[in-house]
């Protein structure tokens, strides 16, 4: 067994031997690194090598921004690996994760149960291997999944979704209840998993922007920046400042935008439906800002490998209205005791929970974490002023209030990053032809970070992208927050709360 | 029981069935106007139940003859409570019946088949429904009994007619402490009763919050249409209760067709302005807590009991 490598410089690889993975992620975790991505790849045999199962563990700690790579080898007739899901829960489930698409087999795993394929899936095809061929057909049996059995007098299990009466994506939830008290929420997901990292490969880097911009609507310009930045960083592409400067402003309309739809969301589900009308108002007035800024009312279209793009910007008396409009219908929130009953102490998340867990986000900052990539890991030097607003408490009026607070951040954000650009199209020269190449991008997107770890093969074309959306970290922080006091008609407050991306955690 | 009392308990019955939906459609356009919404029409309740009456109508296999039967048990009994309370007249051929136990015990008898309508599929939904509803009841409708009857202790007679008539013979009645107790005491009740912020949202989506929707999933078409006509009239039941136990100026004491149709108009404006009075507040409060409600409900059965006592001390 080796030393742990001491990392030097950011982006440094350490080829790690199987044995002491555990070691090397010990080492980093305990140095300040949190574990960002993991990402297998499938190798086929060339003339140096056979054919091998590579999983790269993406370390990340800031500021200064410092990235380090983990990357094992596992022969693929044999691929074991020590799980790691003893010193990291994320890592436990990047695991079960790979264990599904890649066949990788965990060793020491103390929940190895399925994760992204359901029961229904025959065992042994794995669809993220390059000889997967065709779905096979399904077997009959559904109705296996581990769901854990609260058991007593007086419990009963209530069972939601995936069909929901409003118009909300595929989730289903089990609930062990005694009276209207939640014990237990079991959140099964993976029901839109579409297989979107599959599709990005073979594509050539620009054309992989579409993809990007769908893999979670309402993060379009998140995933599609973090996918620019990955591309770039592959390709050793520095995009020019005017380009980065609209790339933030983008990226702060859309976290504004979002954000106002949550706060009025929260409202309805309290009953007061007073603020969601105004809130709509408001966000259909951001929606046809957007409109004009990139021609697309969720921003599609302003982010581009190579650089940024707007028709328009608007000015800061604009901003400056809307946030006033945002505060007059928050005062009216908060000024109603119902609503502040409602909202206070529900669903409480712990910083030791949302630390555990590894939580991202509003949501971990609601519950006392301080972090957000844009200071800790920045794209460019734009965030100097900026605060991140923490809030301790953990509950949906956390949540609420630290919305809000961003929302304000944002807006100062733009109106200073407005006096440094004109709207107009910024773009260096891109098309990588040589590789390979990798590169990883990580972006504050509204709800989260979000981490995408791209490869480029020997011309320069897509052969993986690894996308890692923040719902993927925060989703077991949500029956952690609402076990033991939560009751059940609060859920649907609570969930809002979090508001986590269905389509961003099944991809 | 005289052809024109008969008269009379029918025409009440068929208007208020033909105002419901139409009151239902007010409220909500009031409360989107209040919103800065545009609203559907007020004829839009209308249109919801001649487009669900016209659709096929499914049951599950895995429900017994209650289910089937709560819609029309739920209907009739709140038709029935629609004739017996005076609201155009006095002298309803169903008056001698109109006692305030009948009239609670009909409503009640409604709320009782709903829930266990909400039981009979075995859905989680359903069951969790009923066992809401239930909580709320088991409150509520104590307090509705109490509120009247402190109305009768003055009267000395349970019927609602002799009440109405009472009151009006004596105005000054309506604003006696009692009076203004057992008026509170109700209206928390035709909160509770009739499914409104801030007890239940008419409006959710939210499978896990509802009460009174949450009970009548598994229905549809026809079936759905029956319950949801139910709900509506039951709230033209209440809010009538309302105006004409407290304010029962206009109500006809006679069966002359001039009469009624001048009481006709005097119970519609006195409907009108409570609804939109409850749609208004609507706007501007949230849905409590669940484990609120029953705090609520306890504290209107507590005016409802002041009302009671205080009617036998300050008369």
């Amino acid at each position: 067994m080796t030393s742990p490598a001491v990392p030097d410089r950011a982006d440094s690889v350490i080829d790690a031997d199987v044995a002491d993975l555990g070691v090397n992620f010990t080492y980093l975790s305990s140095a300040g690194y949190r574990l960002a991505l993991v990402a297998a790849h499938h190798d086929l045999a060339d003339d140096k090598q056979p054919a091998t199962i590579r999983v790269v563990y993406v370390m990340v700690a800031g500021p200064p921004d410092t990235r380090v790579e983990i990357h094992v080898r596992l022969p693929i007739d044999a691929p074991d690996l020590p799980s790691l899901a003893d010193v990291s829960f994320t890592a436990g489930r990047f695991e079960r994760e790979m264990q599904d698409l890649f066949g990788i087999h965990l060793t020491g795993h103390h929940q190895p149960a399925r994760l992204v394929l359901h029961q229904h899936w025959p065992d042994g095809w794995y669809p993220m291997r390059h000889d997967a061929g065709p779905p096979p057909s399904f077997d009959n049996e559904t109705e296996s999944y581990p769901f854990l059995t609260v058991e007593g007098p007086g419990v009963y299990e209530i069972p939601v979704g995936p069909v929901h009466a409003g118009i909300i994506e595929p989730g289903h939830f089990r609930f062990s209840v005694v009276g209207e008290t939640i014990l237990n929420v079991k959140a099964r997901l993976w029901f839109v998993h579409k297989g979107i990292e599959r599709l990005f490969e073979g594509r050539r880097p620009q054309g992989g922007v579409e993809l990007a911009e769908r893999i979670s609507g309402d993060s379009a310009v998140g995933h599609n920046l973090t996918y620019c930045l990955a591309v770039e960083n592959a390709a050793a592409c520095t995009p020019p400042h005017e380009a980065q400067v609209i790339r933030a402003i983008l990226l702060e309309f859309e976290r504004i935008y979002n954000h106002v739809t949550d706060l009025g969301a929260m409202g309805n589900d309290v009953g007061f439906g007073i603020a969601h009308a105004h809130t709509m108002r408001i966000r259909e007035q951001l929606l046809r800002l957007n409109a004009r800024i990139t021609g697309h009312r969720l921003l599609r279209g302003g982010v581009v490998p190579g650089g940024a793009l707007v028709d328009w910007l608007p000015d800061a008396t604009t901003l400056h209205e809307i946030r006033a409009d945002v505060h007059q219908v928050v005062d009216i929130m908060l000024a109603n005791a119902t609503v502040v009953d409602r909202f206070t102490g529900t669903a409480v998340l712990v910083k030791d929970d949302a630390t555990q867990i590894g939580t991202l986000g509003y949501v971990a900052r609601a519950s006392g974490l301080d972090i957000d990539a844009r200071r800790d890991h920045p794209f460019a030097d734009l965030y100097e002023h900026l605060s991140v607003p923490i809030l301790t408490d953990g509950d949906v009026m956390s949540r609420f209030k630290i919305r809000v607070a961003e929302i304000d951040c944002s807006i100062e954000l733009i109106v200073e990053l407005l006096q440094r650009v004109l709207p107009g199209d910024y773009r260096s020269a891109f098309d990588p032809l040589d590789g390979p190449r990798h590169g990883v991008g990580l972006v504050e997107g509204w709800r989260g970070t979000i981490a995408h770890r791209i490869e480029l093969d020997t011309h320069g074309n897509l052969s993986r992208v690894k996308i890692v959306d923040p719902s993927f970290f925060n989703w077991p922080a949500l029956p952690v927050a609402l076990a033991g006091d939560t009751i059940v008609p609060d859920f649907p407050l609570a969930n809002k709360s979090f508001n986590l991306s269905y389509a961003g955690n099944d991809l | 029981m005289s052809p024109t009392g008969i008269a009379v308990a029918v025409l009440q019955v068929v208007l208020s069935i033909a105002s419901a939906p139409f009151l239902v459609g007010m409220m909500r356009l009031i409360r989107a106007r209040l919103e800065g919404r545009v609203g559907a029409p007020i004829r839009q309740p209308w249109r919801d139940l001649r487009k669900l009456f016209r659709k096929e109508r499914m049951v599950s296999t895995n429900t017994s003859i209650v289910f089937s039967l709560a819609p029309l048990v739920l209907l009739a009994s709140a038709a029935l409570v629609a004739g017996i309370v005076p609201f155009l007249s006095t002298t309803s051929a169903l008056d001698q019946v109109g006692d305030l136990f009948a009239v609670v015990y009909l409503l009640l008898l409604g709320t009782v088949f709903l829930s266990l309508a909400g039981l009979d599929a075995g859905t989680a939904f359903g069951g969790m429904g009923s066992s809401r509803e239930m909580t709320i009841a088991a409150i509520a409708e104590p307090t509705l009994l109490v509120a009247i009857f402190a109305l009768s202790v003055s009267t000395g007679s349970s019927n609602l007619g002799a009440i109405v008539a009472d009151t009006l013979a004596h105005p000054s009645r309506a604003a006696s402490p009692a009076s203004m107790l057992a008026f509170s005491a109700l209206a928390v009740v035709t909160i509770a009763e009739t499914g409104r912020i801030p007890v239940d949202n008419p409006s959710t989506h939210l499978e896990l919050t509802m009460i009174h929707e949450a009970m009548i999933l598994e229905y549809s078409g026809p079936d759905l249409a029956l319950v949801e006509l139910a709900a509506h009239l039951r709230l033209v039941v209440f809010l009538g209760l309302l105006a004409n136990l407290f304010f029962p100026w206009g109500i006809a004491t006679t069966a002359q067709p001039l009469h009624l149709v001048a009481a006709a108009g005097a119970v519609a404006v006195k409907l009108i302005v409570l609804a939109a009075v409850i749609a208004v507040i609507e706007v501007f409060i949230a849905k409590v807590r669940l484990f609120r409600v029953p705090e609520l409900l306890a504290a209107s059965f507590v005016l409802a009991f002041l009302a009671v006592t205080v009617s036998f001390f300050l008369v």
